[in-house]
């Protein structure tokens, strides 16, 4: 039992991440406010049967999903996850891997920062159908376990990692509509698409 | 460099990179990557870009919903009651 006089103190620290995610998860600063702000409430109310000791990150974002999914889900088109394309394998470093050491003394990281702004990669994950959105989301900028995710999304483990497989090549092929978009990558390799193994 | 061990190398990229590998495992594919320059590449990058895009998604509350969750925690009592 978690003791709800402490909740402020160990939950705010994940406030931002929370509001990150919420802002992804609505893609709209007023329903991302109102979803963080419920969430917190839900958390807090519920605290109680928080077990002191497990993943208190990870109990906050499974909150902050199933509110997500049971306000907004039913308000929107739920989108057809089978409509995500097949995207080839590497589809970013086969494009662009050529342009490390491209220029002498700059890195990969270097270079990849000067072709995508805070704003692309947002959009980028945002362009994303939900259930991979949310996968990449609590993957890459969480920084969670297949298993949490798995317990999060109430998915199987083996239907988070064919999620993150698809929704990660679909957010580079964004990316890379990006870079192509501002003249900073060659159009004609953008769609040399070929089937990938399944994920 | 065999073609099979990079094609199984490459098939793990994101479990190894994402740390769900077992140890031993892990580390034939960081035994191969050693001796592979090409497979080193593809992860390196891979890796960045997974790097980037969390940094990319530093979001900051707004002091005031900090403040508005601040205060409606306050007032929903210390047994979780509705205010």
């Amino acid at each position: 039992m978690a003791d709800q006089a402490t909740f402020a103190e160990q939950a705010m620290p994940y406030m931002d991440n929370l509001y990150g995610a919420a802002l992804r998860m609505t893609r709209n600063q007023s329903d991302a406010e109102d979803l963080v702000q419920e969430t917190f409430l839900k958390a807090y109310r519920g605290f109680g049967g928080f077990q002191e000791g497990t993943n208190l990150k990870a109990w906050l974002y499974r909150i902050l999903t199933n509110t997500y999914i049971n306000i907004y889900r039913s308000k929107k088109r739920r989108p057809d996850e089978t409509d995500l394309a097949e995207v080839e394998d590497l589809y970013l470093y086969r494009r662009l891997g050529g342009l490390e050491g491209a220029t002498a003394g700059r890195s990969a990281e270097d270079e990849l920062l000067e072709l995508f702004t805070e704003a692309e990669v947002k959009d980028a994950i945002e362009a994303l159908p939900e259930g991979f959105r949310l996968a990449v989301l609590l993957a890459d900028v969480e920084g969670f376990a297949y298993k949490e995710i798995a317990e999060i999304l109430d998915i199987p483990i083996g239907t988070v990692m064919s999620r993150l497989h698809r929704g990660r090549k679909a957010l580079q092929k964004e990316l890379y509509g990006f870079a192509v978009a501002r003249g900073l990558a060659d159009p004609a390799t953008e769609d040399q698409s070929e089937p990938a193994n399944a994920g | 460099m065999d073609h099979g061990d990079c094609s199984d190398t490459l098939h793990e990229l994101y479990h190894f990179l994402d740390g769900e590998l077992t140890a031993e495992k892990r580390v034939q594919i960081q035994q191969h990557l050693e001796g592979c320059p090409p497979c080193f590449e593809a992860f390196d990058f891979e890796a960045e870009i997974k790097q980037y895009i969390a940094q990319k998604c530093r979001d900051r509350m707004p002091d005031e919903l900090r403040a508005r969750i601040a205060d409606a925690i306050g007032h929903a009592g210390p047994e979780g009651a509705q205010a």
